[in-house]
């Protein structure tokens, strides 16, 4: 095979800085990481082939033992069938707005609330920082029946765009998280106090000080925040699974799912509207693909 | 000034806090309360009984399968993840040609739902048309029931969580392995040390903060496992992936027994807390903090 390449060229190189040992007599023309690499990665890759190959598939060829690994017609046609069974459209939509007002949210509130926490110094404050530390290690599903009965309750006797049933129900909960305060207060306390004093001596108002010297300077905290709020936004299944019934209020990962247990055995239209719902997050990933990874990054270290 | 300050604190924090109190702080204390009352949609009263909703917890089976579920896929995926991301991690950690299209197909996990990757597996091990059985036909194992067996179902959920979290665990291990002081590689080496011997002696140790976040961090998310078992086995077949979420799940609303429910939902919660401090306790030890 490839691994006898070139023994001369092993020796030249020992023969030049005459520290390698003798016995390293040949040398692959590639890293041998190629060897663990390649393999490990089609495996990790070939879910979404396979996922791609079946969603041009004809039912026939999909539900064929054993399977067609390689399509002989591609029939595109089970996208826009897809399409015409379920309002995927609409649950982009929806998932769209969730996903960027939270976020929007997030930035605002926690921004304030955590710039808040950072330096002023008012009655409660302590008191208020701990209930909500509190909250931060709870998981989901511990609030999620009282979140449930409350949203409900809003939903009948407050504003039903955010009941039970409604998107709003879907963002309000999330709008400001506890973790967002926490960490963008540890952010703003790193910053040096000496420019946020010099425009307050200015006679600049504490919200002009925030959003004119603080949030620039915060930029790369805020889009951490942003990054890992999107990713959970879009993602998440649970709360929307309790709190949607509806078809025309669901976002994706409940739509999806609900079209694949209403369809479970036409696996070429469960799986061209998998790839749609796949390829808008797909693109925003690999977009943005620098500050999601340095967000999860900077989440595991500031962990350590 | 001092009274500008008082106002000004709380006009900032006002909306923020208000949504935590009363989508994070109220509903940790009512489910608290629920979990002492009789509370099931039923009746509109809902009466205190005391402890017999975590008398009931005890003795319900199905609670003790779920908790065994749990641990033992707890137990099999977080090292699972840990050690396969290390690996890709390790591999990755250099300059090769590839080398991004490779660390790439990685991160992409990181973007797929829990939906999505369900639905996938799902399709991947299907007992009668699945790709799997026909690369296990090839090598000469008949075919299999995957999520069908009782015996079989929660691997094929550990196999697909796995696969969904090894982009993150790469992302955490490549950042851990690029903060490791190249000096320190080439001193062992220059000691004579080979490279294995290197990367256990000096390597791994260096990383242990990492593998001490994605223990804990896995585990949490292990604890809370639900989208995939909702999706691909709704806790089947004869309750062999019921794990605690789902029945908690199932409890509250499905059954709308939210008293029994949020009893199970702080037995969770206990079990969260307990096992994430025994880990930062025994992390400790093995976990060496560079200053």
């Amino acid at each position: 095979m490839t691994a006898t390449s070139a023994p001369s060229r092993g020796e030249l190189h020992s023969a030049r800085d005459g520290l390698a040992p003798a016995r390293r007599r040949w040398r692959l023309p590639f890293s041998p990481w190629h060897l663990v690499l390649l393999p490990a990665t089609l495996v990790l890759i070939f879910p979404f082939a396979w996922l791609l190959i079946t969603s041009v598939e004809t039912t026939g060829e999909a539900l064929h033992f054993p399977p067609v690994l390689i399509p002989h017609v591609l029939r595109f046609a089970n996208y826009p069938d897809a399409l015409s069974t379920a309002p995927f459209g609409r649950f982009f939509v929806n998932s769209a707005i969730v996903a960027v007002v939270t976020v929007a949210a997030n930035l605002v509130l926690c921004s304030l609330a955590g710039y808040a926490f950072a330096r002023f110094r008012f009655l409660g404050r302590t008191a208020l920082f701990i209930v909500i530390m509190a909250t931060l290690m709870v998981p989901f599903q511990v609030t999620m029946i009282p979140q449930f009965i409350i949203t409900k309750w809003l939903g009948v006797h407050v504003l039903a765009g955010v009941g039970i049933n409604h998107i709003g129900a879907l963002i309000l909960p999330n709008a400001a998280t506890a973790f967002g305060i926490f960490f963008l207060r540890q952010f703003f306390r790193t910053l040096p106090l000496e420019y946020e004093e010099s425009a307050r001596v200015d006679g600049a108002s504490r919200l002009k000080v925030l959003w004119r010297i603080v949030l620039p300077l915060a930029v790369p905290a805020l889009a951490t925040l942003a990054a890992l709020t999107f990713l959970d936004s879009w993602n998440n299944f649970l709360w929307p699974l309790i709190a949607v019934t509806s078809t025309s209020q669901m976002t994706l990962p409940l739509g999806l799912a609900t079209f694949q247990g209403a369809h479970s055995t036409e696996w070429t239209l469960v799986m061209a509207a998998n790839v749609m719902t796949l390829i808008p997050m797909l693109v925003i990933f690999f977009a943005a693909q620098r500050y999601f990874i340095r967000s999860v990054a900077a989440t595991g270290l500031a962990g350590t | 000034m001092v009274a500008s300050e008082h106002f000004a604190g709380w006009a900032f924090v006002t909306p923020g806090v208000a949504i935590i109190l009363l989508f994070g702080a109220a509903p940790l204390i009512w489910s608290a309360v629920m979990s002492f009352q009789r509370s099931n949609l039923l009746s509109p009263s809902t009466p205190f009984v005391g402890l017999k909703n975590y008398r009931q917890l005890a003795h319900d089976p199905v609670v003790a399968q779920a908790f065994g579920h749990t641990l033992l896929y707890t137990v099999l995926f977080v090292p699972g993840t840990m050690i396969v991301g290390l690996f890709l991690a390790v591999a990755m950690n250099r300059k090769i040609r590839f080398i991004a299209f490779y660390r790439t197909a990685a991160y992409a996990t990181m973007a797929i739902s829990t939906i999505s990757e369900a639905i996938v597996f799902i399709w991947l091990f299907d007992p009668s048309y699945g790709v799997v059985n026909y690369f296990l036909s090839l090598v000469g194992v008949p075919p299999q029931q995957f999520l069908n067996n009782p015996s079989e179902a929660l691997f094929v959920i550990i196999a697909m969580t796995i696969w969904g979290w090894t982009g993150f665990a790469v992302v955490i291990y490549l950042a851990a392995l690029q903060g490791v002081p190249s000096v320190l590689i080439e001193a062992a080496a220059i000691d004579g040390a080979t490279p294995w011997r290197t990367f256990r002696r000096v390597t791994l140790p260096l990383l242990s903060p990492a593998s001490l976040f994605l223990a804990v961090w896995l585990t949490i998310n292990a604890l809370q496992l639900f989208d995939e078992v909702y999706l691909s086995t709704q806790g089947g077949p004869l309750n062999a992936t019921t794990v605690l979420v789902y029945y908690l799940y199932q409890q509250a609303f499905q059954d709308f027994n939210f008293g029994y429910a949020s009893a199970i939902a702080y037995a969770l919660f206990l079990a969260i807390l307990v096992i994430t401090a025994i880990q930062f306790r025994i992390g400790r030890r093995f976990t060496h903090y560079r200053s």
